[in-house]
């Protein structure tokens, strides 16, 4: 129970901080912190890859955007003028069919996103599975480059392809009715309930991989972090982790890129960015490596103050000197368990002098 | 397709297949000395262009293309001794991470230097309408410029290693760093000497292809990974094999034009680059003995 009382913690807080915004009149804030939230499950997903598994991955974004891109693509088809086909008579029976009215009086029939949802979970596994077998056998500079590889090969494919809108994405993505009476879009009216969505996502991320990590599995990894070798000696079947954990991660960044893609209404080429996969990296680098917590809070922190557009035109440099500086000078990360104690190491000298001064005292007296 | 049609597709692809050799060659150097790959290695091709461009403004082209190639071998002098240096006792992970750190750091002040225009340093005989006619092919006299200096930089840089004694040590710094150390080999000037040799080159290469191919603030990371794609094609760590990898995927990206829309040139690239990973990391012209003792 007790691993449990940080989530209930973060459930006090994202309460707490919906409240303020309300009270002190600033609920407009609630937007970027959605949007933040999306994005915390792609860090805390890559945290796991990178930080319990130690496999750097680069092509982030490019999962991201498959999800973000499969549920665009197939819910902006129309159904509406074409009733005789078969798969609309499959998806009407079923009851998968979506009629909405457009600001001008047409209608549009659309599938219901729980199945692009579906899609887009099992595209971004089968991709993960089938690209993971062969380029997790690499190490260090090989595993970066080939991930990056795959990063830039789905930016290359969205961007280059008509179906997929090109420079210009695709936009007018219908709402993603989670509950009866409340779904996922960029409605100003339903801000509070988006909030919630997104954050309960986050919550539920969370809860899973909490529980993955005290596992077997959880153990297997970190045996695996350590030495590959030795865990390899131990018996642990390193290739098959390190493929699951990297669907994992996967499915998270396309789960991520699914609900932002459906809040946002739309979606562009520059989600699938290169410079995207670096800004998770450093988002998981800044919160520690193997630390979900520190990666939750400095994924919100960082892309909030982001997307708040503080950084200016410096945003993207922001994210270099995080890299630089958190490498050079705090490789363990800014936020890990063992902060209290890094402090106290690093006053030591203070009160070592004091103490030494003190015994030199006591000697001269003596 | 016609024989001046082939011959020309043959040039397009040499160009560019130069421009990727010279990146490869910079990573090669720096993978030599330290065991890193510079992910910032296609921000020094970018920063020779730019500050070229801005010195030909003021003065002649040579002076403007010496001055460009210092100040960036400088440059890489500065990262390595004030990033790199510190790094040494770091993870692959953290060295990689910093180094992507430092090329959109190069990038971003790049903008801020200059800015997102496109630019393009003048031609070094002619103008942009100026060819030479060769088999019926007609190419620009940069292609020629191009070659010609790959060419003496490949020669240089193989009596460079081996028959200076500088570097001869940069070889031995390379086998072993700790032996290189114990026989008096100062191993931190080598690891220097590394990144200001191949930021130098890789500020020439873009000084030659900067009439043709242009130079912008964010050309680095693509160049970065075909660079990567051809340092692997023809083996980490072995120049030569580089130029000629280079070339080979230049030639191939230029006939896939012919086939497949622009756009997707660059996925065949990086397809050729996963499939080379999986298949043979050592590359095409490693031998699969010395694969065997290294750790991919």
């Amino acid at each position: 129970m007790k691993r449990y009382y940080s989530v209930l913690l973060l459930t006090a807080v994202i309460v707490i901080i919906q409240v303020l915004t309300l009270i002190t009149g600033k609920a407009y804030l609630l937007t970027q912190l959605t949007m933040s939230a999306y994005y915390i499950v792609v860090a805390v997903g890559l945290c796991m890859v990178m930080g319990y598994a130690g496999q750097i991955s680069l092509g982030q974004a490019g999962f991201f955007a498959i999800g973000g891109y499969t549920t665009a693509f197939l819910t902006t088809i129309d159904f509406s003028g074409k009733a005789e086909t078969v798969l609309y008579r499959m998806l009407d029976t079923l009851g998968l069919l979506i009629t909405k009215e457009t600001l001008y009086g047409d209608t549009i029939i659309h599938m219901t996103p729980w199945i692009s949802l579906l899609a887009a979970v099992l595209i971004a596994a089968v991709t993960a599975y089938a690209l993971g077998i062969p380029i997790l056998k690499l190490k260090g500079h090989y595993l970066a480059m080939a991930t990056m590889g795959f990063g830039i090969i789905i930016y290359r494919i969205v961007l280059g392809s008509r179906i997929f809108g090109e420079a210009d994405g695709i936009s007018n993505v219908p709402s993603f009715p989670v509950f009866p009476g409340i779904s996922v879009s960029g409605d100003f009216t339903s801000r509070i309930s988006n909030y919630y969505i997104a954050w309960l996502l986050v919550i539920l991320g969370m809860l899973l991989l909490i529980n993955l990590i005290n596992s077997r599995v959880g153990r297997a990894l970190r045996s695996l972090h350590g030495s590959e070798e030795a865990s390899d000696a131990m018996g642990v079947d390193t290739s098959r982790y390190k493929v699951i954990v990297f669907v994992i991660g996967a499915v998270f960044a396309a789960v991520a890129g699914f609900f932002m893609t459906h809040y946002n209404g739309g979606i562009g080429p520059s989600e699938a960015g290169v410079a995207k996969s670096v800004r998770y990296v450093a988002i998981v680098a800044v919160g520690g490596m193997a630390n979900l917590w520190g990666s939750l809070i400095m994924g919100l922190v960082l892309n909030f103050l982001s997307l708040r557009g503080v950084f200016g035109h410096f945003d993207d440099a922001v994210f270099g000197i995080i890299l630089v500086f958190m490498m050079m000078f705090m490789p363990d990360g800014f936020i890990h368990t063992d902060v209290i104690h890094d402090i106290k190491e690093m006053l030591r000298p203070l009160f070592m002098r004091k103490k030494k001064l003190k015994k030199k005292q006591e000697v001269s007296n003596d | 397709m016609s024989v001046e049609q082939v011959l020309q597709y043959i040039f397009a692809g040499i160009t560019v297949g130069s421009i990727y050799a010279f990146v490869a060659i910079g990573y090669n150097i720096i993978y030599n000395a330290t065991g890193i790959i510079n992910f910032a290695q296609g921000e020094f091709v970018m920063l020779g262009g730019m500050i070229a461009y801005t010195f030909s403004g003021l003065m002649p082209l040579l002076p403007a293309v010496v001055l460009a190639v210092l100040i960036t071998s400088a440059v890489g002098s500065v990262i390595e001794s004030v990033f790199i240096r510190r790094m040494r006792k770091t993870s692959v992970l953290g060295m990689i991470v910093v180094t992507i750190g430092i090329s959109i750091l190069l990038r971003e002040a790049a903008l801020y230097i200059w800015d997102e225009q496109i630019r393009a340093l003048r031609f070094f005989t002619g103008s942009e309408i100026s060819s030479v006619n060769i088999f019926g092919a007609r190419i620009s006299p940069q292609v020629l410029w191009i070659l010609g200096i790959t060419t003496i930089i490949v020669a240089g840089l193989f009596l460079f290693f081996k028959f200076t004694l500088t570097g001869q040590a940069m070889r031995a710094c390379s086998e072993n760093l700790r032996a290189a150390k114990l026989c008096g080999i100062r191993t931190d000037s080598m690891v220097n000497l590394s990144f200001m040799l191949s930021a130098g080159i890789g500020a020439l290469g873009g000084c030659v292809v900067s009439p043709l191919t242009q130079t912008h603030y964010a050309m680095g990371t693509d160049l970065a990974i075909k660079g990567f794609i051809v340092a692997i094609l023809g083996g980490l760590g072995n120049a030569i094999a580089a130029v000629a990898a280079g070339l080979l995927l230049g030639l191939i990206e230029s006939f896939s034009i012919s086939i497949l829309p622009m756009a997707y040139k660059d996925v065949i690239s990086i397809i050729i680059l996963l499939i080379i990973l999986v298949v043979k990391p050592s590359g095409i012209f490693g031998s699969r003995q010395a694969s065997s003792m290294k750790d991919y």
